[in-house]
């Protein structure tokens, strides 16, 4: 990463690193490994994110999500590899004033009030924001003076969400952030996470909700392993994982199906045919070319989760 | 991102002031915390406070020679009830944070961690004061005993000396052990110790051979140099008590210091 040695040479000169230009990476990580003991968690990862970008890390349990938030934190070493964020080092006090964080917590300290806790966060960070602002984005209005412990699971994570916000900052790490959420409160949190993007902010979040990826993201970056094996957008992502499906009934064979340019996969189900193709326009023309008595046309994208499981299945 | 860059300037000029209200704010939210957290305030307060009005109490007309022995009670209970909040508080406090990953959302932050171990170790000394006060009012009004106002003083220097002492074990413990175990073990460690080093009723009472294991624990150490503020003490001089709780309360920020950088590597 040149970028990121760029950005090491300039710190050495001056202590305050410069406001990164935009398309700079603000935050990297570089052939990162993680090893806990002879477990790699992560294998050579590369990973960068861009202001005011929205990137979502999906991977199954295990994949090393967690761990490369952690990294950008500062909150562990890596084995080899680097950790830079907003050009110098993540557990630098004043890299971690311009970062909030969203971590998958067992227990907060119940016994404190909501208003409490974010009176506490918010004094950890230079220029917070307004308490009333705080409560208006987490919708937390009405039981700010509650305790933690008398919260139901949505609203906690709606806490947490909130002391993550709450110091102002220009990076935005949110792991998990809508576990334990019903759908209503889900997309409610997805609007401010969107807006969080559109003031300009960087968000990185992880997910079990394709879906959510899928809503949020500019970028999906699929790790499984500890390695990156995929990139893009959420449709991108789609298109290099089999591409669409065509769900038809016809007399064609599947012997001469199977010859059509892209297709790679042919099946029948329930007296219909489905297609899988990678360039579904040109092998559907010359199916309809060859059988004028083409009926019960359907065409298809996968769905993301289809997508991810292919993309994982080693 | 100009304004970013128009901003970082600015908190170095109050960061003082800054750092000394997130010592303020961490610290009276511990202390609140713990307040509101009964399991730890009833048990913390009631128990050495309990212990006293039962044993010391009934011996408010008892002299051993010149020892009155409620005052003397005072001392131990006293010691008794400042090691508990400290042990528990911090011990228990902080190892069931560190499984709950609530302290690593706070490294995170841009807290600085010495206001964390300081709000611990403050609240641990609060609590002490409380305790030892409550148990004062009560030797004074129904236990017959006598105070002098510098002993008081002394009692209550004592008290903050023997928190932030025993805070360092709690430390240590919250390191070590795993955050369930955490409330056993602490009263594994904190019973027979307190009992052996004649916390809960003068030594004199106990078998001889008992007598001998006090000197190897921090808790006879602390008693004595609180004892000696009525001039209760046993034989030994009071150097060796300050040299003894001053040598553990190292040892004990020492290995707590390798074992979390320790950690931090293998992390």
């Amino acid at each position: 990463m040149p970028l990121s040695a760029i950005a090491f040479e300039t710190e050495q000169v001056a202590p305050r690193a410069p406001a990164p230009v935009p398309q700079q990476p603000i935050a990297t990580l570089s052939n990162i490994t993680k090893r806990y003991g002879t477990t790699v968690a992560l294998d050579g990862l590369d990973l960068s994110l861009r202001t005011g970008e929205v990137v979502a890390l999906l991977g199954p349990n295990g994949a090393g999500k967690s761990t490369a938030i952690k990294l950008l934190l500062g909150l562990i070493a890596p084995t080899s590899g680097t950790s830079r964020v907003f050009g110098s080092d993540p557990r630098e006090t004043t890299t971690r004033t311009r970062v909030g964080a969203m971590l998958q917590v067992a227990r907060v300290t119940e016994t404190l009030r909501v208003r409490e806790h974010l009176d506490l966060f918010r004094s950890y960070y230079p220029n917070p924001l307004p308490v009333s602002e705080i409560l208006h984005i987490a919708q937390l209005q009405g039981i700010e003076d509650r305790l933690f412990s008398q919260l139901s699971g949505g609203q906690k994570q709606r806490v947490l969400f909130a002391l993550a916000i709450c110091g102002n900052p220009d990076l935005v790490f949110l792991d998990e952030p809508t576990v334990g959420m019903d759908i209503e409160a889900r997309r409610a949190l997805w609007q401010q996470i969107r807006s969080l993007s559109d003031q300009g902010k960087t968000v990185l979040l992880t997910t079990h909700y394709l879906e959510e990826a899928d809503a949020l993201a500019h970028r999906i970056i699929v790790i499984n392993k500890g390695r990156v094996i995929s990139e893009g957008t959420p449709t991108e992502i789609k298109r290099n994982s089999g591409g669409r499906t065509i769900r038809c009934y016809t007399n064609l064979s599947r012997e001469f199906l199977l010859t059509l340019p892209s297709v790679t996969s042919v099946e029948f189900n329930a007296g219909a045919v489905v297609v899988a193709a990678t360039d579904a326009e040109t092998v559907l023309r010359e199916m309809l070319l060859r059988d004028e008595t083409l009926s019960g046309l359907e065409v298809t994208s996968p769905a993301l989760e289809d997508a991810f499981l292919a993309l994982t299945k080693n | 991102m100009a304004t970013s860059a128009i901003a970082q300037p600015l908190p170095t000029a109050p960061g003082t002031v800054r750092t000394l209200r997130i010592f303020r704010k961490e610290t009276k939210y511990e202390f609140l915390k713990l307040m509101r957290t009964k399991s730890f305030s009833l048990s913390t307060i009631g128990f050495p406070v309990m212990f006293y009005i039962l044993f010391g109490i009934a011996n408010r007309n008892a002299y051993a020679g010149n020892i009155h022995v409620a005052k003397y009670m005072l001392g131990g209970y006293a010691c008794f009830g400042l090691i508990g909040a400290a042990l528990f508080g911090i011990g228990v406090g902080v190892a069931s944070e560190l499984a709950a990953g609530w302290l690593e959302l706070k490294r995170a932050s841009p807290m600085p961690a010495p206001a964390y171990l300081f709000a611990k170790c403050a609240s641990a000394v609060a609590f002490g004061l409380i305790i030892v006060s409550i148990l004062t009012v009560i030797a004074v009004s129904l236990g017959g005993v006598s105070l002098t106002s510098i002993e008081l003083a002394k009692m209550l220097g004592m008290t903050i000396v023997g928190s932030i002492s025993f805070a360092s074990m709690g430390l240590l413990l919250a390191l070590l052990v795993p955050a369930n175990a955490a409330p056993a073990i602490v009263n594994l460690i904190y019973l027979p110790m307190s009992f052996l080093s004649g916390l809960w009723m003068p030594l004199r009472f106990m078998p001889h051979w008992l007598q001998g294991v006090a000197p190897a624990l921090p808790t006879y150490h602390l008693s004595q140099l609180m004892l000696s503020i009525f001039g209760y003490q046993d034989s030994m001089s009071l150097a060796t008590h300050w040299n003894a709780l001053i040598g553990f309360t190292s040892l004990m920020l020492g290995l707590s210091w390798l074992i979390f950088h320790r950690k931090e590597r293998n992390a």
